[in-house]
């Protein structure tokens, strides 16, 4: 790299970042793509999760790991917005995308949960629709009609789940008809059609094979070069395999978060040893 | 084990009692309808109008085509007016459980469910009637459109709870607004509750006499023009049937009878249309 300080400075943004990304010093350079200030979620009066403030780097995974009930996905659902639909949930804090809190008035939920996709815990075809139009039910339901777009766009869609030779020839079949590893499969395609920016994703592999999870894992590593990710994963060496970064929460808490060599290699916090090591949760 | 069968089939026994308890009166009715009426329907029952009782004594021609026409523009007018306000009340109702407006309109609705029928119509009377000066197929149509309205509100809501939370999360989280959800995603799967709700409503609707009393009022004629179905004042078959039951010639009497099958058949029609248009395909088009 024989660029210097004065030269990289007359370059334009675009390039300073490409040439950056391509030094091996990412941290100080990678901007926030997403990042949470203070995020706490109620329900009622009962916390979901509690003062939670967590960076998500552009184009890196994020895995969020913790027991049961420690408040993954109440802090995954505040990312895009899921909760305003929960009567009882009560947000405060920030959850600024590209630096600006997606919870101000002059934003439009809509546009957000556009650009930040979401994959449930469990499978959620639309119940009447054929396998075909739940894949690009995201562009056509918002008035996309271009019949071979839709074409091109649910064939890849349906190939980066792993899904598309079992379908290919029962694509106008009803998509309850398919297994629900299948249909779990089939709502990630879903999402990836509309092609966001950010991918939420709840224990996207729980209810797959090895086969398929796998598939799912290295659809992960392709996916990571143009967009962000935050995953919850129950899966330790899921966790391992795919992600950039992990953060550890318990009860409500964000125990520790960082590199996820640091965090499974040499964590600061006993709590954040004792799960990744098994010993409860 | 072998006592455990004995007591299933006692059960199943007992069911089939039950069943049969609860459909013999329905048989009994439709029986008796058919054998008084069925000697009244002939080709004349279908083409003529009913005229003076002195046509139907004499032997002349005489029938109730204006009657079977009239209940047909009023129902439907009914529906075009109640389909629509139905359904929308019955999705604001379950999918905006938070909008300011839904105490009010479910008190409304409720009301409107709990009002007597004859109470329907005379608000029809003051809505319609009175500014009209006349009383009409229109009226009658706005009548019966408050007795369907809160039957499908209420069905349209509760078809539409059933449809899990998760499918309407699914359809916000790939950017699609709300209302389109509701409309691309979630009625499409409620539609069998959808529709035997408003196939409930119309049966219910298509039944009732009281609100047309002074909405529809009732006529003897077909009127000059088409538009007199919706304009002046209409005969419909469930009124008509009380006034032919209740006249002392017994040439009406039987005319009555073939009113009832007339009626009977109008809904049966409804349930084998709205069970066809349900099933079927699967698929969103
Ligand atoms: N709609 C709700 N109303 C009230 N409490 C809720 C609601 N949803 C979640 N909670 C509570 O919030 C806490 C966190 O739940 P959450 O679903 O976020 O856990 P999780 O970490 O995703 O667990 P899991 O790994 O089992 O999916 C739990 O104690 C749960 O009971
Ligand atoms: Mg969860």
């Amino acid at each position: 790299m024989e660029i210097n300080i004065m030269k990289s400075k007359d370059l334009p943004e675009e390039t300073l970042k490409t040439v950056h990304s391509n030094t091996e010093n990412q941290k100080t350079v990678m901007k926030n793509r997403m990042e949470t200030k203070n995020l706490t979620v109620k329900y009622g009066s009962i916390y979901g999760v509690k003062n939670i403030s967590l960076p998500f780097q552009d184009k890196t995974v994020t895995a969020l790991i913790g027991p049961s009930g420690c408040g993954k996905t109440t802090y995954l659902r505040a990312l895009n917005r899921m909760h305003d639909l929960t009567r009882e949930a009560k947000i405060e804090g920030e959850v600024l995308l590209d630096n600006k809190n997606i919870y101000d008035e002059d934003i439009n939920p809509v546009t957000i949960r556009r650009k930040i996709g979401m994959v449930f815990q469990k499978p959620t075809p639309f119940p009447t629709m054929s396998i075909y139009d739940n894949v690009v039910a995201g562009l056509k339901l918002v008035g996309i009609r271009n019949r071979s777009l839709l074409d091109e766009v649910c064939e890849k869609a349906l190939k980066q789940a792993a899904l598309f030779d079992e379908v290919k020839d029962r694509l106008k079949t009803p998509a309850v008809s398919i297994s629900g590893g299948q249909q779990q499969r089939l709502s990630i395609a879903r999402a990836l059609a509309v092609e966001p920016e950010v991918l939420l994703m709840d224990e996207p592999t729980s209810s797959l094979d090895p086969q398929a999870t796998l598939r799912i894992e290295e659809l992960i590593h392709v996916l990571k070069k143009d967009i962000t990710i935050i995953i919850i994963t129950h899966n330790m060496q899921q966790a391992a395999r795919v992600s950039d970064k992990t953060a550890f929460f318990y009860v409500g808490d964000l125990i520790e978060a960082g590199d996820t060599n640091t965090i499974f290699t040499n964590p600061k916090e006993k709590q954040t040893e004792d799960y990744i090591t098994g010993r409860f949760g | 084990m072998r006592r455990r069968r004995i007591h299933d089939k006692f059960i199943e026994i007992l069911l089939v009692i039950a069943t049969i308890a609860v459909l013999l009166p329905l048989i009994i009715i439709i029986f008796h309808v058919i054998v008084e009426g069925v000697s009244a329907l002939n080709y004349e029952f279908f083409t003529e109008e009913l005229g003076s009782p002195s046509r139907a004594i004499q032997g002349k021609p005489t029938g109730l085509v204006h009657t079977i026409l009239g209940t047909i523009v009023v129902d439907m007018l009914a529906l075009v007016i109640a389909v629509p306000v139905g359904i929308g009340a019955g999705m604001m109702l379950s999918e905006y459980p938070d909008h300011m407006l839904n105490p009010t309109l479910r008190i409304m609705n409720d009301t409107l469910n709990g009002m007597p029928a004859i109470l329907k119509g005379l608000f029809a009377f003051v809505l319609i009637v009175k500014p009209m000066g006349t009383f009409s197929g229109l009226a009658g149509g706005v009548a019966l459109s408050f007795v369907m309205l809160p039957i499908i509100a209420r069905a349209t809501e509760s078809a539409l709870l059933t449809i899990p939370w998760t499918i309407r999360e699914a359809g916000l989280a790939l950017g699609i607004p709300r209302w389109r959800v509701v409309i691309s995603a979630v009625m499409p799967a409620a539609k069998t509750g959808l529709a035997t709700g408003l196939l409930l409503a119309f049966a219910r609707a298509a039944g009732e006499a009281a609100p047309l009393l002074f909405t529809s009022f009732g006529n003897n004629y077909l009127p000059d023009q088409w538009f007199g179905f919706i304009f002046n004042p209409v005969d419909t078959l469930p009124q008509r049937l009380y006034s032919l039951a209740i006249s002392p010639y017994s040439e009406w009497h039987s005319m009555g009878w073939a009113a009832a099958i007339v009626l009977l058949v109008m809904v049966i029609l409804a349930f084998v249309f709205a069970r066809f248009v349900t099933r079927g395909k699967v698929q969103l088009k």
